[in-house]
């Protein structure tokens, strides 16, 4: 961004040329995985009191009911979401330099993903055997 | 004043700034707001632990013992504890922001009683969960 000598503020400099058409995807999807977070999460709280100190056998046949398991990958497809677009406001807010913020940006994308695609390999791998 | 960034340029017409956290007073509500966006990227780092978990009850029975060894051990419990704490301290931190989008609890004495509540409701479920998974054993 070229910075000129002007006491214009950002808004002033940017007025009349139109939408981003991308104003307020990001804060939406935060509000709605936020809603489909909260009963989620307390089923997975229930199934972590449920199966958490039990043996292989016994938190395997848990997590494998058809019920707790569609639960547990809905939970991790808003979870892995919500986690991502909250991260990424933290790093806006933190990580100035243009390489470190591109960098962590990319980072947090890939870390969202590979928590998606473990937990939820696992889940489906306890759900169908083998 | 506070070491604040501003790029060499922009020293000559540097616009005014608002106040930061080193000059306002500690307020519950700026705690709170503190307390959710630190809970929060705490919760994002600990799915690595739901990860361990959970991969290791597909892998097999060695790796989930190792796996219940470490999360039942005094330690594990603790971070286990703190970690509950965190999912329910962002979760009504998330339904106080609920409410602001509704447009309500703006006010001073409302919004004082939210972050409160968020507190010390955030607290109260804690050590109900664990009782409750203890009594459950």
């Amino acid at each position: 961004m070229s910075i000129k000598p002007s006491m214009r503020t950002p808004l002033s400099r940017v007025r009349g040329l139109g939408s981003a058409h991308a104003g307020t995807d990001h804060f939406w999807l935060q509000r709605v995985t936020a809603l489909s977070n909260v009963p989620l999460v307390l089923v997975f709280i229930g199934v972590v009191i449920a199966a958490g100190g039990r043996d292989y056998e016994a938190a395997r046949a848990i997590v494998s009911h058809p019920a707790i398991a569609i639960c547990l990958l809905l939970l991790v497809v808003s979870v892995c979401v919500h986690m991502r677009l909250g991260l990424q406001i933290v790093i806006e807010d933190y990580v100035h330099g243009h390489g470190a913020k591109f960098a962590a940006t990319i980072a947090n994308t890939f870390f969202a993903f590979a928590v998606g695609a473990a937990l939820g390999f696992a889940v489906l791998k306890i759900s169908f055997g083998a | 004043m506070a070491d604040v960034k501003v790029p060499a340029q922009r020293h000559a017409f540097a616009r005014p700034l608002s106040p930061h956290l080193q000059i306002y007073r500690w307020s519950w509500t700026m705690a709170m707001s503190i307390f959710h966006r630190v809970t929060g990227v705490a919760l994002y780092l600990g799915t690595a632990l739901v990860v361990w978990w959970l991969v290791a009850l597909a892998t097999g029975p060695s790796a989930y013992e190792t796996a219940r060894w470490a999360m039942t051990s005094l330690v594990g419990r603790l971070i286990l504890f703190g970690y509950t704490w965190a999912v329910f301290h962002h979760m009504l931190g998330g339904l106080r922001h609920f409410v602001w989008d509704f447009g309500a609890a703006f006010e001073r004495g409302p919004r004082m009683a939210l972050a409160k509540a968020t507190l010390a409701g955030s607290l109260a479920l804690t050590v109900i969960t664990w009782v409750v998974g203890y009594a459950v054993r």
